[in-house]
């Protein structure tokens, strides 16, 4: 990989550490590298492969041996018209999921520079108490809040025993809720930490030159803080689009007749529970390859920018 | 950031702070409940209009929870599995980030990149592997296929964002440790261990999140030795979904959540100062 150009980054000037550099950095990476590659790369390895093999129950107790199919578990997959359906949500979902968590956590960063201490830190430990609970009993909770039995949701709106998992969209929309303020925080607090440590007197040398405040916004802070609204907008990207927990808790498994299946969910369903490990696996390559072009094309975006790595 | 405070005027400030506050109230709302809800005996949980506080708190649900069988033990097993991916991943990922900011060698832009694609693997489909590896290798049913995989998961984030804090500490300080004489590994340890310790907090939260969280692994794992199980199972004993006993899923749930908000309330500070580090280069 070519270094990226220009910038202050890039002169190599004689690092102290790199005196005899040699076989060190390799010898500190080795720890990772090593539980990297045993429990990340080869399981992703052996994905690949299980894809490719009718891998049942039978196989799995070793009564059968595995039987090759090449692509047959894609093939299988591609025709069905439950996966194409499921990827359109799993889009859908995931999309609705980043735009609102990004919109609600910036928009709430702005709003906590605007305020002084008392209902800064309400609004700070409000939101680190979200982002703490569990993802499992942020589930159960959020259920219960809609229950329409003993929910005080219902109760307060006057929706009587309104079944908020039964509808697709109703039930989509609820994990959508609880994901948005689990995940809201990390973005309000990463983005407030980041306007904070923009240093004031570059704020008021523009506020001197007599840059209005949409002006400084513009082109004072945005810039600033470009890096920062990346590296949140991945990692939205990349956990939103891995939801799992909320959604198995919530939709109890994946919705009424797999109306709420997103494709990790549909990815372990077939593999544990109709034990269609093979076709089970074809998915999860499916959701991994998805995932890489995102993060590529982000990874041009970033060199593009100029972006040091 | 004084001059953007300044710039206010003094009724939208007013309002800014008042919406604050209600904001902050939505958000904590969903905990008080599920706390409150622990709290409230059964009758109360069950009536047709909640009440926003309890007549009579009541430890019911809590001596249905902890009398379950073996919630103790499910208890200590989270708390050593989260302990040890979070020591692990820590000194491991320390190490890494120390080796992909501080020196410059080949494939060294290629490891960064590939850090950050590892992050996309979808974990829940990892679980197919991962199960045949862990019975090869004989660690179905022991805490150890719960920790292994989690310590991989957690790595590359932590690598990730601990680049930002290690590259913040000024390298005239390492010159001047190896003027007097310090070896590279007492500088290492002695010196940029402790400086880079506030963001080594900060990245733990999110490895100790996602192991204190995992109930796919524990579920898919443990199957046979439930002594070796986690919290997130002993919750789901009180969650069925056709009749739920939903005092002692809140008490479960109270329990599980209280360990990670201590955590959090702890590190708070660091993790607050710690984020804007980890992202401004």
């Amino acid at each position: 990989m070519p270094r990226p150009r220009g910038g202050a980054a890039d002169v190599t000037a004689p690092r102290p550490l790199e005196r005899g550099v040699g076989w060190t950095p390799w010898l500190y990476l080795a720890p990772a590298l090593v539980v990297l590659g045993g429990l990340l790369v080869y399981p992703v390895y052996q994905l690949g492969l299980i894809s490719l093999f009718r891998y049942t129950q039978a196989q799995v107790s070793g009564g059968e041996p595995a039987a090759f199919r090449g692509a047959g578990n894609y093939a299988d997959l591609f025709s069905d018209s439950q996966f194409w359906q499921v990827l359109l949500a799993t889009v859908v979902f995931a999309g609705a999921c980043v735009v609102s968590t990004l919109v609600v956590g910036c928009a709430l960063a702005v709003l906590l520079t605007r305020v002084r201490a008392v209902p800064r830190l309400a609004l700070m430990l409000a939101a680190l108490g979200a982002w703490a609970t569990p993802a499992v009993t942020g589930s159960t909770v959020w259920l219960f809040l809609f229950d329409p039995d003993f929910g005080p949701v219902n109760r307060v709106l006057g929706l009587g025993d309104h079944s908020w998992t039964y509808g697709r969209y109703s039930a989509f929309f609820l994990v959508l809720l609880e994901v948005v303020w689990c995940s809201f925080p990390f973005v309000m607090v990463t983005v407030y930490a980041g306007i904070r440590a923009v240093p004031s007197e570059v704020l008021e040398a523009a506020a001197l030159d007599g840059a209005s405040q949409w002006r400084i916004w513009r082109s004072v802070l945005a810039p600033m803080l470009r890096p920062i609204l990346t590296v949140v907008t991945i990692q939205s990207v990349i956990w939103d689009f891995k939801v799992f927990t909320q959604i198995y808790v919530i939709t109890n498994g994946g919705g009424i007749a797999g109306q709420n299946l997103v494709l990790n969910v549909y990815a372990y369903q077939q593999a544990f529970a109709s034990s269609q490990y093979g076709l089970g696996s074809a998915i999860g390559v499916v959701m991994l390859l998805i995932l890489l072009a995102v993060t590529l094309v982000y990874l041009r975006l970033l060199r593009r920018q100029g972006e040091e790595l | 950031m004084n001059l953007l405070r300044v710039r206010v005027q003094r009724p939208w400030r007013l309002a800014a702070e008042v919406s604050a506050l209600l904001i902050a109230a939505a958000v904590a709302f969903p905990l008080y409940w599920m706390v409150l809800s622990a709290f409230e005996p059964a009758g109360e949980i069950e009536s047709d209009r909640p009440r926003p506080w309890t007549l009579s708190p009541s430890l019911d649900a809590f001596r249905r929870v902890f009398g379950q069988q073996e919630f103790g033990r499910y208890f200590a097993n989270s708390l050593i599995v989260s302990g040890t991916v979070v020591a692990v991943s820590a000194v491991i990922a320390f190490l890494a980030a120390t080796a992909v900011t501080r020196f410059r060698f080949r494939f060294r832009t290629t490891l960064l990149i590939m850090f950050l694609v590892a992050q996309t693997v979808p974990v829940e489909a990892l679980t197919i592997p991962l199960f045949f590896l862990m019975r090869d290798a004989g660690q179905l049913n022991t805490l150890g296929s719960l920790i292994l995989p989690h310590i991989a998961f957690s790595l590359p984030f932590a690598i990730w964002m601990l680049r930002g804090f290690v590259k913040a500490v000024p390298e005239a300080l390492e010159e001047a440790a190896y003027l007097d004489g310090a070896s590279r590994g007492r500088f290492l340890w002695q010196i940029l261990f402790p400086l880079v310790f506030p963001g080594l907090v900060a990245t733990s939260v999110f490895s100790f999140i996602s192991a204190w969280n995992d109930f796919l692994f524990a579920k898919s794992f443990i199957i046979s030795d439930t002594s070796q199980s986690t919290l997130p199972m002993a919750l789901l004993v009180f969650y069925k979904p056709d009749e739920p006993d939903w005092g002692g899923v809140m008490a479960a749930s109270t329990v599980m959540t209280i360990p990670v908000l201590v955590f959090f309330v702890l590190v708070q500070r660091r993790l607050v100062s710690g984020l804007g580090g980890a992202v401004k280069d």
